[in-house]
């Protein structure tokens, strides 16, 4: 039985910080950075990437576009 | 596992379309516009049909949806629009027509043009986005504003005694035998995103098939305008426009769908 | 020589549009002009050449309808009568902002406002100083029979596809509503070409999407963008046009367009045969305006009349051609009222010197 590992790559440049994601993503991957990008916002990335099924609720909510998704189904 | 194992091509599962162009939208963070024009270009790029498309762009806070789409577009006068279409599509009748509207550009001073697009059938998608206020202008009333609802022109709240009810103009399209589909839908939560893009398929369709008028009402949030976070804004859509708006079909393949009587009563 | 047929100012219009190859006409009824929509629905053009005819909701609708069409590259046009033109500006004013070509003809009447149905001169300020907002102008066109309501169409079209910008047909309920016999035009097939370089029909992958749009949020582009146009409107000079009856030994003129150029034509005539020398010449093009032949003419005559269907708009341009050097006058009945060629006799007689 194979089991979902997903990935998600934030375009931390052009995310602003909307946190739409956070609320979206069913496993409570995605945490806002603590740094900020060049706009002056604190992006979004994987806060706690084991967690992530890349279900792709985060990238097609976000309204810039700025997330993209990757899955990979394991052996275990 | 390592994340960069899983972060390989092969694997690639979700990425931006490319019919959106490299700009940066010029929407406010947690906006629904944006939300909106990456599934508009995801259906036109599914449906093979970027060469065949011709995209209107309103007045209101898409005003620039030209430059972020790549297709060939025209910008309108304020609420003209379903105009501009008509003179499109009546002359290229095998292209998409869309047009992409706010509430003052479609349900202000656009009621006219909305209306008698509709009445006509013209085979064109409208699509209508609905956040209750006038963002690109600052903030005012909206004819879709609710009973109540702040703006910077109605400070105290609506009052419906002195501005009227808001004004349900996708229920009043339905009614119009030249509309064939007509939905409103949300772009706030994933399950909703999908839904649209499935209605804004189906509206592309509905042009395909020379069915008539295919309208999408997106409900959406406006933080900026609505003076709140963007995560903020979507619960309150969700505690008070969406009771105003119900979400949901309308109208399918030309007939009504739910129960307009007992709902506008 | 073509197809003759006796006809309305109107049904020559409808029926050059078809025959100039038009691809699309949208109006709305208005009097003195709805026999251009009327005449046109009942032809079928859309059997004989594929044309398409809408009766829009409203003028508004109608231009805006005209301003999707053109930016595709068609041959489109709009009519209307003064009020309904006031409603077309913004939608005039974006067309010309955007660099489209388009065709409208407003067979004016009696202002302002509601005013009455029967002609009038009184929207030549709206036709060739702005009407709508911004530094735009319009290639403004002044027929003064059925025959140039009918050629001015392709005329029309070639100046408005020469420059890619809008052009205006200056027409009036008297010519509108009078008959006349018209040679008409050959069919003319319709355009199955349009330049990639602007027109929006879905961008191919070999090129970039193209745009059609009068904005521009940035004023040093849109500063640039205003002189380009402003350039463009100075070339357009070398499309003038006028005729002049009997000015060769003038020695006072008319200056008069349209119907006003039909009543001085007999004025001029009448004159002459009283041994007086008058001469008349008349504008064709309203803009470019008529500049130079006039100042020309200013050096030879002791005296100008320049006569309207209105208040006094033309002789504003007339006394800026002129330039002080001799007196202009105006003479003129608004609101629909229509003078005689014995009221510009008197006029000239009462204004200028000579006893005419």
């Amino acid at each position: 039985m194979g089991k979902m590992r997903g990935a998600i790559v934030v375009d931390t440049e052009r995310c602003k910080g909307c946190e739409v994601c956070v609320v979206n993503c069913p496993t409570d991957t995605i945490g806002m950075a603590e740094e900020v990008n060049g706009k002056g916002y604190h992006y979004a990335y994987m806060k706690y990437p084991e967690n992530c099924t890349g279900c792709s609720n985060c990238a097609i909510v976000c309204p810039d576009g700025v997330i993209t998704v990757y899955r990979v189904k394991t052996e275990k | 596992m390592d994340i960069k194992d899983i972060i390989q091509p092969e694997n690639l599962v979700h990425k931006r379309t490319p019919l959106m162009t490299d700009a940066t939208l010029s929407y406010c963070p947690g906006c629904g516009h944006g939300t909106a024009h990456h599934l508009v270009m995801e259906v036109i790029e599914e449906m093979g049909i970027q060469q065949d498309t011709i995209g209107i762009a309103p007045v209101g806070c898409s005003v620039l949806a030209y430059d972020f789409m790549d297709i060939d577009m025209s910008q309108a006068a304020h609420g003209r629009a379903p105009a501009v279409a008509t003179g499109i599509k009546r002359l290229w009748p095998e292209k998409y027509v869309f047009t992409y509207q706010g509430d003052g550009d479609l349900a202000a001073i656009g009621t006219a043009e909305t209306i008698h697009a509709c009445n006509r059938g013209e085979n064109i998608v409208i699509i209508f986005i609905n956040n209750g206020i006038y963002g690109m202008t600052g903030g005012q009333m909206a004819p879709t504003t609710l009973e109540g609802m702040k703006s910077s022109t109605s400070p105290y709240g609506r009052d419906t005694q002195l501005m009227g009810h808001p004004l349900k103009i996708t229920e009043l399209v339905a009614q119009l035998p030249g509309t064939y589909f007509v939905t409103r839908q949300a772009v706030h939560k994933s399950g909703n995103v999908r839904k649209t893009r499935k209605a804004i398929k189906k509206a592309f369709e509905v042009q395909r098939d020379k069915k008539g008028l295919a309208f999408v009402e997106i409900v959406s949030n406006c933080n900026s305008g609505w003076k709140m976070t963007p995560n903020e804004s979507n619960v309150w859509m969700e505690e008070h426009m969406f009771p105003f708006y119900p979400l949901g079909d309308i109208k399918v393949e030309g007939k009504i769908v739910k129960d307009l009587v007992k709902e506008l009563m | 020589m073509g197809e003759i047929q006796l006809m309305k100012g109107n049904e020559a219009v409808a029926e050059a549009a078809i025959r100039a190859g038009l691809d699309a006409y949208f109006g709305y009824p208005i009097t003195p002009q709805s026999e251009v929509l009327e005449y046109l629905t009942l032809q079928r053009p859309e059997e004989r050449t594929g044309m398409v005819v809408l009766q829009a909701e409203s003028e508004i609708a109608a231009i805006n309808m005209v301003y999707g069409a053109a930016g595709t590259g068609k041959k489109v046009m709009t009519s209307s009568s003064s009020p309904g033109i006031s409603l077309k500006m913004e939608g005039i004013s974006y067309i010309a902002g955007a660099e489209l070509p388009c065709l409208i003809l407003n067979v004016v009447r009696g202002g302002p406002g509601l005013g009455t149905i029967q002609p009038s001169q009184a929207d030549y300020f709206q036709a060739t100083k702005g009407g709508g907002h911004g530094d735009y102008r319009l290639v403004v066109l002044a027929p003064a029979s059925v025959q140039e309501m009918a050629d001015f169409v392709d005329k029309g079209m070639e100046l408005a596809f020469k420059y890619r910008n809008p052009v205006m047909i200056l027409s009036d309920g008297l010519i509108g509503q009078m008959m006349e016999k018209v040679e008409l035009p050959e069919q003319k097939e319709r355009l199955t070409e349009f330049d990639p370089s602007w027109t929006i029909t879905g961008k191919t992958p070999d090129r970039e999407r193209n745009i059609i749009t009068s904005l521009n949020l940035d004023s040093e582009k849109q500063y640039e963008h205003n002189m380009k146009l402003q350039e463009k409107y100075a070339s357009m000079k070398e499309d003038v046009m006028y005729e002049t009856f009997d000015c060769e030994d003038a020695e006072f003129l008319l200056v008069a367009y349209g119907s006003s150029a039909r009543i001085c034509q007999k004025a001029v005539d009448v004159a002459r045969s009283r041994g007086k020398k008058l001469g008349l010449l008349r504008p064709i093009t309203l803009f470019p305006f008529p500049t130079e032949i006039i100042a020309k003419l200013s050096r030879q005559v002791k005296g100008i009349l320049s006569a309207e269907l209105n208040a006094g708009q033309m002789v504003e341009d007339v006394r800026l051609a002129v330039n002080g050097r001799i007196p202009v006058y105006h003479y003129g009945t608004p609101g629909g009222k229509i003078y005689s060629p014995d009221d510009i006799l008197k006029a000239i007689d009462e204004k200028l010197m000579g006893g005419y």
